[in-house]
This record gives structure tokens, C-alpha cells and sequence, in this order.
């Protein structure tokens, strides 16, 4: 029997892919551990290993082919024995006939969350962008990750105080490719790979800033920041007030947050309510290519210290971002996303994808949303909370995280205490499950927000 | 050593069908280390931790290919019901306490396991292992001060791989001799070739001699290698494949092992007859994992607490 070579999957997200180069060609014999061909995933260039021996009998997916789907076959390996020349393209190769070839279990490509992530495209056109940019502005269309290394970059151009540091940021370009490039430009002194040590290098960043620095500080993701809280929060975030004013702490900690895709209890989850909790830190929690720039450019020239809420599941997704010599979000505003009279849908980071979604499906049945992007999760936008409610009366708030202590419930009580007149139906909370993330792909699929339930709220709170 | 590494070499595979999602780090070229350490084991009443690079750890310990593959695919028999996966998996009833998604927790929580063994004075020892560069995090030296101050039972195990991802020993350990980190805490250190497993298994029974005598800790760096890269998605550009290939052609743990058998008279039809066996093994463990069920989506909010309020 032939072997199908299938496109690998090569990361958690990686769904599908660029077929680069082959590196064999139809008649070569491969062993195991030859390298067969190069992937380009969104994140990097991976070599694709040749797992058993045997003769390349048919290449099916030629080179530079984009848009390859994990899991088709793209070429066929004759074994020992075999003769190479016999084998025919099997029947199955086709992209929409998996039948035979898959495994009953269809591979859980995607989580439920990069499922709803809505397609820019879906939103209306007048409120793609931030309403402060002047109209007729250039567009440029930039990943999460390109925008975010854009940011960093302008910055560091501009502020020789500013320098980055954490695993991974330099030689390895960033474990998620954030910081791509940046060692290249700005060289070993201002980007400065660390030793695994998150307690060690948030206290040295800290006291940086205490100095008159400017760091940016990477966590490989925010589960990790875990080991650090005590100087993002005990040291950085009181500094200027037990001073009284007098020693200040410009720094950002930034990252990813929130689930990613499959990565167990330990790496998901959504810290935002933590951070947005203490007095003296900025919370910062963008969903947009163009928020992100905007604001980490903000964060970076803010005098305070700021915890940069990012999510993997973004990274890779493209917004138009406006061409502007220097493009920067006040913090503390959040945005209206989308307009609608019916209900108000208050959210942020990768919430705002999955409300657009649940927006689309409403519209379908007559209910239109309001969409509020909190943006900055500290200090709160409160006034457009409350304005989208006085529209409104009724609210959902959508939130990739617990629902206990929770943003979505601090937004509950302002509704309470600031806006009770102005509901009609209790604020309703629609947020992951209340158990630690499950590995599991159907468990991880219920436990994560999606867009039906925001659809059911919507419903409820309209009483329809 | 084969059957991990074939083990390892399936779920690979599996990985790029889709079959087993998030992060999955392989231990393809350290077999010799948790095969040479857990072989000296009392499995009775010794514990042992580790991080997230545990398939093999596991496996060294007896524990089965099929349950282990199917809470990589994240059904229902797997070892933790699917709700873990490759970096979350644990066998109490095997003294086998995880598995460990946070890098260097392990150590200070292998300090409170060898704590209760001492506390309940079962005779017990417990090896904590942990990567090169996990041995940079802070808690990893406040461990070390206690477990000396109370002379713990405690094996501390650095698999030295070389690489912490994509950073070499050399760019992130001011004292890149690992052996010695335990010097201020006056814990003896021992560096060994981790590629040779009767070397490893040597410095086992040397390690745990000493524990067992009541001296407390002891370090063991074990020098090894990692031929894959850091997880299923790391490109590895960080080394060059030469790199790899002179270790793999020169110091191979397998390899090794079958030059020793050959020269103590076992032909190669009884080595490929294992090599045989160990594929019909993975082959049924890969086909379990594939077939069994997804956990009953109730699962979801069990073991969340034990009691119910
Ligand atoms: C506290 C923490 N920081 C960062 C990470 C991300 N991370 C996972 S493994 C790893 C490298 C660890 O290298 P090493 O300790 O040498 O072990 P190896 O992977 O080589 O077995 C990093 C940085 C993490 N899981 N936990
Ligand atoms: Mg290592």
C-alpha cells in the first residue's frame, strides 16, 4: 500500500498552509527523517520530516501553492517493494472528498473561539475604522502581529529609552514572531533575550523604569506572568502613589492572553479581571489590528505602568490599519463596532469577533446590535457603556473568560448603580464555562463563549 | 528506549493529522535519562514529577502506551479522561505526579512531595526533573534551600538538553556547569553522560544511595540532547541539522545500547523481533487513541472540586 503524505499540522492554530518547496522530487527514496519539503505556516518556515522510507512516487500539490488545508494529501510515498511508477493519484485526493483517508473523528482543526472570529469584511464599512482618523486616510491591510511589531518599532525610533525584553524576543524573532525583525533593527542592546526567569526580569524591567527606562516587557504568555504578579502589581503598579508621586514606573507588559487553542488549564486563560482590578495599573485589551498599534503606542508613551493584554488566536487575523507617520489611541475610549438600536453587546479582545458573529445572525432575525468595544479594560470607558445602554435598554456583555469577579460583571453593577433607569431586562453575562480548560476538543468547545450563546442572551434580554 | 521513541515518533504523526492539538513536546534522543533513572526506582514508594516533555517519562515508568496515546487525542480513556493532554498527565496510584505546564513548578512541588515522605518517614525518595533552562527560575533555588535545610529525599534532576526552546545553555546560564548550582546550597552535584543509559542508571543508584542514607539532596545533570525541535511548531532555526546529525550518528542512546547487546552475543534477528513487537504495540496504541470516544460532554464540570457545597 502507498502511504499518503497528508499536509501536517505544525502549531496549535495552524490550519492551513503555504506548500513552500519540495526538497524531493517524484523517484527520490526518503528515510526517515529526511526532510521532504518546507511549510510556511502563519508563524514560520517548518520542514516537513519524512516519517517512513520509501520512494516519492507521486508529488500531488506542486510548490508554492498557498492556502494548502491541514490534512490534504500532498504526495504519495511507494514503500519498499513497491514500484513507484505504479501508483496512481489515489481517488481521495481530492479536497472535498475526505471519505476514506480522514480518520472518523474529523481532526479539531479549529477551537470554537478561532471559529467565531468574524470576518472584517462582515462589518459595515463606516465603522471599520476609528472615527478620529480623518476620512480618505490610507489603509493598509496588517496582521495583529505586523501591527504590534510596528508599534514597538515607531516607538523605538522615536524613544531611545525604549527597549524590549523576555524569552525568546530576539534571535528566536519573538515565540509568537511579535517582535520579528526588531533584533535586527535595534540590535542586542535594546532587544535582550532573557534566561526563563518571569520574577526575575519583570523585577529588573520595573526598576528600569523606576531609572527613567522605557521597557516593554514580553510575556511568552500571560500564564506565565503568573510567576512575575507580585512586580507587576506590588512593584509597579503602587510605586508613584506610596511615593507620592515622586518615582514613576513607564513600563508595559505585554503578551498573549486568554485561551489559545488545546492547550490544557494551564495555558488558558484570561486575566484581564486581575490586572483590571488594581488601582495604579492601565489594563489594555485591543481586538483590531488597528487598536492594537494605536494603543500599544499609547501604552508605550504612557507614564504609567501598563499590562498589554494581547490573544494568540488574533495574531494572525488582518485589519485595515490606517497609513499615519504616527497613529495613536487615547486610552480609556472605548469604540462602537457596530450600530444597532435593539441591544447593546458590550465586549473586548476576541469577544469582539465573536459579538460581530452574533450580531450577523440577530440582524438575520431582526434584532440590532450595538457593539461596544471596551478597548482599555482600565480605567473603563464607563460613559460609553452607559450611553450604548440608554440607547438600548438591554445589555449582554460577551467576555472570553469566568464570569465570577469577572469585566462582564463589573459591568453588570455600572448598570446597576448608573444606569438602572435605563433597563428593561437584567444585564446578562455571556462568558466561558466555569471549569478550568479542558484539553479535550469537544470539552474545549463547550467550555469557550461562542456566538449562539450571545444570540440566546441577545434573545432573552429582548424577551424574544 | 525503542518503544519511546517510537511512541514519540507516532505522535508526531498523529500531531500533524490533527489528531492531537495544542503543544506537544517530543523526547526523542533523551530516552536514556528517564529510562536509566526510573529503571533504579523502588516503584513501591518512590514519586517522581516532571514538566511537559513527559511521554516518556511515563512510559519508562510502566505505565500503557494506549491510555498515555489517548489523552494525547483527547478521548475518554485517556489517563486523564482527556481533560490533561500531553503536557497534563498524572498516575497517582504509579507515583507519578505530573507533568507540568509551568516551567520550574515542579521542583518546589517535588520538594513538598519528598517533604511528606519524609514527614510520614515512608522510606521514599522523589526525583524531580526539570529542563536547563527551567533551572533559571527563582523557585527552583528556593527549593533547593529548603529541601538542603531539611535534608528532603530528593533527587533533582536537570535534563540538560542544551536548548530552553530557542536559547542555548550558554545565552541564558551565567554557570553553565548545571552540576554545580547546588553548590551554595551545599548540595552535591554529579554531571553525566545522559546518552549512555547504563551510565544514567550508574548515577541513580549512586544518587539514590545517598538519599536513602538521610544526607538529603543530591543534583544530577544529566547531558543529553533533544533531536526534534522544541514543540511540534518550533522551526528550529536556532541549530544546524549538522548539529543534530553528529549527535544523533555519534552519540544515539539506541544506537548504543544495540552496539552493547551485539557485543554480548544477542543477533540481530532478536533485536528486530523487539523492534517488531514495540511497533505492534504503538501500532494498537495509535489505533486506540483514534478510535475511543471524546469524554461525555458532562464531563465537563466533573473534578472540578471533590465535595459539593
Ligand atoms: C513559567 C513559564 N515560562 C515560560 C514557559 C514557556 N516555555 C515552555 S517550555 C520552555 C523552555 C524550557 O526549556 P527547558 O527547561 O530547557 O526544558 P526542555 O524544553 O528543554 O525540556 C518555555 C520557555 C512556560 N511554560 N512556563
Ligand atoms: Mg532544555
Amino acid at each position: 500500500m502507498p502511504i499518503e503524505l497528508k499536509m501536517p499540522a505544525l502549531s496549535p492554530t495552524m490550519e492551513e498552509g503555504t506548500l513552500a518547496k519540495w526538497l524531493v522530487k517524484e523517484g527520490d527514496e526518503v528515510s526517515a527523517g529526511d526532510i521532504m519539503a518546507e511549510i510556511e505556516t502563519d508563524k514560520a518556515t517548518m520542514e516537513f520530516e519524512a516519517v517512513d522510507e520509501g520512494t516519492i512516487a507521486k508529488i500531488l500539490v506542486p510548490e508554492g501553492t498557498d492556502e494548502v488545508k491541514v490534512g490534504t494529501v500532498i504526495a504519495m510515498l511507494a514503500e519498499e517493494g513497491e514500484d513507484a511508477a505504479d501508483i496512481e493519484a489515489s481517488p481521495q485526493t481530492s479536497k472535498d472528498e475526505p471519505a476514506e483517508s480522514q480518520p472518523d473523528d474529523p481532526p479539531p482543526a479549529k477551537t470554537a473561539a478561532a471559529n467565531t472570529i468574524a470576518k472584517e469584511d462582515s462589518k459595515p464599512a463606516s465603522l471599520r475604522v476609528d472615527p478620529d482618523v480623518p476620512e480618505g486616510t490610507e489603509m493598509a491591510k496588517l496582521t495583529v502581529r505586523e501591527a504590534l511589531r510596528d508599534a514597538m518599532a515607531e516607538e523605538m525610533r522615536a524613544d531611545e529609552r525604549v527597549f524590549v525584553m523576555g524569552e525568546e524576543v530576539a534571535e528566536y524573532q519573538g515565540a509568537y514572531k511579535v517582535t520579528q525583525g526588531l533584533l535586527e533593527e535595534f540590535g542586542g542592546r535594546r532587544v535582550i533575550d532573557t534566561p526563563i526567569t518571569e520574577y526575575g526580569f519583570a523585577g529588573i524591567g520595573t526598576g528600569a523604569a523606576m531609572a527613567g527606562l522605557r521597557p516593554i516587557v514580553e510575556f511568552m504568555t500571560f500564564n506565565f506572568a503568573m510567576q512575575a504578579i507580585d512586580h507587576i502589581i506590588n512593584s509597579a503598579g503602587k510605586t508613584n502613589y506610596m511615593s507620592g508621586g515622586q518615582m514613576r514606573c513607564p513600563i508595559v507588559f505585554r503578551g498573549p492572553n486568554g485561551a489559545a487553542s488545546r492547550v490544557g488549564a494551564q495555558h488558558s486563560q484570561n486575566y484581564a479581571p486581575w490586572y483590571a482590578q488594581i488601582p495604579g495599573l492601565v489594563v489594555i485589551a485591543p481586538y483590531s489590528a488597528a487598536d492594537a498599534k494605536g494603543l500599544l503606542k499609547s501604552a508605550i508613551r504612557s507614564m504609567d505602568p501598563v499590562v498589554f493584554l494581547e490573544n494568540e488566536l488574533l495574531y494572525g487575523h488582518s485589519f485595515e490599519v490606517p497609513v499615519l507617520d504616527d497613529y495613536s489611541i487615547p486610552i480609556g475610549s472605548a469604540r462602537r463596532v457596530r450600530e444597532g438600536a435593539d441591544v447593546s453587546i458590550v465586549t473586548y479582545s476576541i469577544g469582539v469577533g465573536i459579538a460581530l458573529e452574533a450580531a450577523e445572525k440577530l440582524a438575520g432575525e431582526g434584532i440590532e446590535a450595538d457593539i461596544i468595544d471596551l478597548r482599555t479594560l482600565r480605567p473603563l470607558d464607563k460613559a460609553a457603556v452607559l450611553e450604548s445602554l440608554k440607547r438600548t435598554n438591554r445589555m449582554v456583555v460577551v467576555e472570553e473568560g469566568w464570569a465570577t469577579c469577572s469585566i462582564a460583571s463589573e459591568i453588570a453593577a455600572i448598570c446597576m448603580e448608573e444606569g438602572f433607569d435605563d433597563l428593561d431586562a437584567p444585564v446578562m453575562r455571556v462568558t466561558n464555562e466555569d471549569v478550568p480548560m479542558p484539553y479535550a476538543a469537544n470539552l474545549e468547545k463547550l467550555a469557550l463563549v461562542n456566538s449562539d450563546k450571545v444570540v440566546g442572551a441577545a434573545k432573552a434580554v429582548c424577551y424574544r | 528506549m525503542l518503544l519511546i521513541r517510537r511512541f514519540e515518533e507516532k505522535a508526531g504523526q498523529l500531531y500533524g493529522l490533527g489528531l492531537i492539538g495544542g503543544f506537544c513536546h517530543l523526547y526523542i534522543g533523551q530516552e536514556a535519562v528517564a529510562v536509566g533513572l526510573q529503571s533504579a526506582l523502588d516503584g513501591d514508594k518512590d514519586k517522581v514529577i516532571t514538566g511537559y516533555r513527559d511521554h516518556g517519562h511515563m512510559l519508562a515508568y510502566g505505565l500503557d502506551p494506549k491510555v498515555i496515546m489517548a489523552e494525547l487525542t483527547g478521548r475518554a480513556a485517556g489517563i486523564a479522561q482527556g481533560k490533561g493532554g500531553s503536557m497534563h498527565m498524572f498516575s497517582v496510584e504509579k507515583g507519578f505526579y505530573g507533568g507540568h505546564g509551568i516551567v520550574g513548578a515542579q521542583v518546589p512541588l517535588g520538594a513538598g512531595l519528598a517533604f511528606a515522605q519524609k514527614y510520614n518517614d515512608d522510606g521514599g525518595v522523589t526525583l524531580a526533573y526539570f529542563g536547563d533552562g527551567a533551572a533559571n527560575q527563582g523557585q527552583v533555588y528556593e527549593a533547593f534551600n529548603m529541601a538542603e535545610l531539611w535534608k528532603l529525599p530528593i533527587i533533582f534532576v536537570i535534563e540538560n538538553n542544551q536548548y530552553a526552546m530557542g536559547t542555548s545553555v550558554n545565552r541564558s546560564s551565567a554557570e553553565d556547569q548545571l552540576y554545580r548550582r547546588g553548590e551554595s546550597f551545599r548540595i552535591p552535584g554529579l554531571q553525566v553522560n545522559g546518552m549512555d543509559v547504563l551510565e544514567v542508571r550508574g548515577a541513580a543508584t549512586v544518587a539514590l544511595d545517598w538519599v536513602r542514607a538521610g544526607k538529603g539532596p543530591i543534583l544530577l545533570e544529566l547531558k543529553t540532547y533533544r533531536y526534534r525541535g522544541h514543540s511540534m511548531s518550533d522551526p528550529a532555526k536556532y541549530r544546524s541539522r549538522e548539529e543534530v546529525q553528529s549527535v544523533r550518528e555519534k552519540s544515539d542512546p539506541i544506537e548504543g545500547v544495540k552496539k552493547d547487546l551485539e557485543a554480548a552475543g544477542i543477533s540481530e534477528d532478536e533485536m528486530k523481533a523487539i523492534d517488531k513487537e514495540i511497533k505492534a504495540i504503538i501500532g494498537e496504541a495509535a489505533d486506540f487513541a483514534e478510535s475511543s470516544p471524546e469524554p461525555d460532554p458532562d464531563e465537563l464540570y466533573t473534578d472540578v472540586l471533590v465535595e459539593q457545597y
